[in-house]
């Protein structure tokens, strides 16, 4: 218990610590969701036909 | 049966690799040895970033913001670099895949860039009592910012792709100049920002229970960049591509 705290408190530096560590995080997930949702939206487009009639 | 040598494959090999549906069917089988890497290297590094590494002796436990701030650092600079060079593979043998390697790596190359002025800021408030500070350092990976929304901007103006493409290539090229800049101006200029840690040639400048998570870090995030790009141009391609017949083959009936 008081390992964690001191963990999370991160010598009282936490608030730095852990927006920057947050901040990678967000960074990371959105290049990852993104292009995965391109893709999907893009194959149900070209599937529905949207690019035939031309 | 005939047997192939090794410079026929490797020729026959790149031959595939300009047939865009092949391309397309084979990456979505490399992104996997990409992205396990990544996942286990970055894995690696943030958890004994945070945890293993004892704090520093100086700067106790905000220094552990090195482990996001060096790799993504690294990565602006590694992504840029392998632009410059799709770009005059795209200029000279007309490689298309060229071109779209460079319009799926500025988006990720810029959200890097980004996170390095963002977490450097970070780290810089409680050390050197500022955010930010126009030094050159600072200054030039901030300029390494805009030249790859510059070419994210270029090639979403430019209709196009071919036209687009080419001039993504060259402002790729071109911007290039500024990866050295960054990479010595720790060396050329007095800056606040600290001298290289690591080094190639002359032995790092680090404890090895601080540096190995720092390596693991920056061979993830390069392993991320691959993967990340390596999918951002799949979708770049099949958008290039959607009235195609290879397209509808795989999508529409597939």
């Amino acid at each position: 218990m008081a390992e964690w705290v001191s963990f999370w408190a991160m010598g009282g530096y936490a608030s730095y610590v852990w927006s920057a560590y947050g901040i990678a995080f967000a960074v990371i997930a959105l290049n990852i969701a993104l292009p995965v949702w391109c893709h999907r939206a893009l194959k149900r487009r070209i599937r529905r036909g949207a690019f035939t009639d031309d | 049966m005939v047997s192939l040598t090794m410079s026929k494959r490797v020729k026959q090999w790149f031959h595939r690799l300009g047939s865009l549906p092949y391309f397309y069917d084979v990456s979505a089988r490399w992104a996997i040895w990409l992205a396990v890497p990544a996942v286990v290297c970055i894995a690696y590094a943030v958890i004994a970033g945070l945890v293993y590494v004892p704090p520093d002796y100086q700067q106790g436990d905000v220094f552990r913001i090195l482990y996001v701030h060096v790799p993504s650092a690294w990565l602006s600079l590694f992504g840029y670099t392998t632009m410059a060079v799709a770009g005059v593979v795209a200029l000279v043998w007309r490689l298309k895949l060229a071109e779209i390697f460079i319009t799926a790596a500025a988006p990720v190359g810029a959200s890097f860039t980004f996170l390095a002025l963002v977490t450097g800021a970070i780290w810089g408030e409680p050390t050197w009592g500022t955010y930010w500070v126009w030094d050159a350092r600072l200054t030039s990976e901030l300029i390494l910012l805009f030249l790859y929304l510059g070419v994210i901007a270029l090639h979403q103006s430019i209709a196009s792709p071919r036209a687009g493409g080419r001039a993504c290539a060259l402002l790729s090229i071109i911007g290039a100049i500024n990866v050295p800049i960054i990479h010595y101006s720790v060396v050329w200029w007095t800056t606040l920002h600290q001298g290289a840690t690591l080094s190639l040639t002359g032995g790092s400048n680090m404890d090895t229970d601080m540096l190995w998570p720092l390596m693991a870090g920056a061979l993830g995030f390069t392993c991320l960049f691959g993967w990340l790009t390596l999918w951002g141009m799949r979708v770049q391609l099949l958008w290039r591509e959607r009235r195609s017949r290879w397209v509808m083959k795989r999508i529409a009936h597939g």
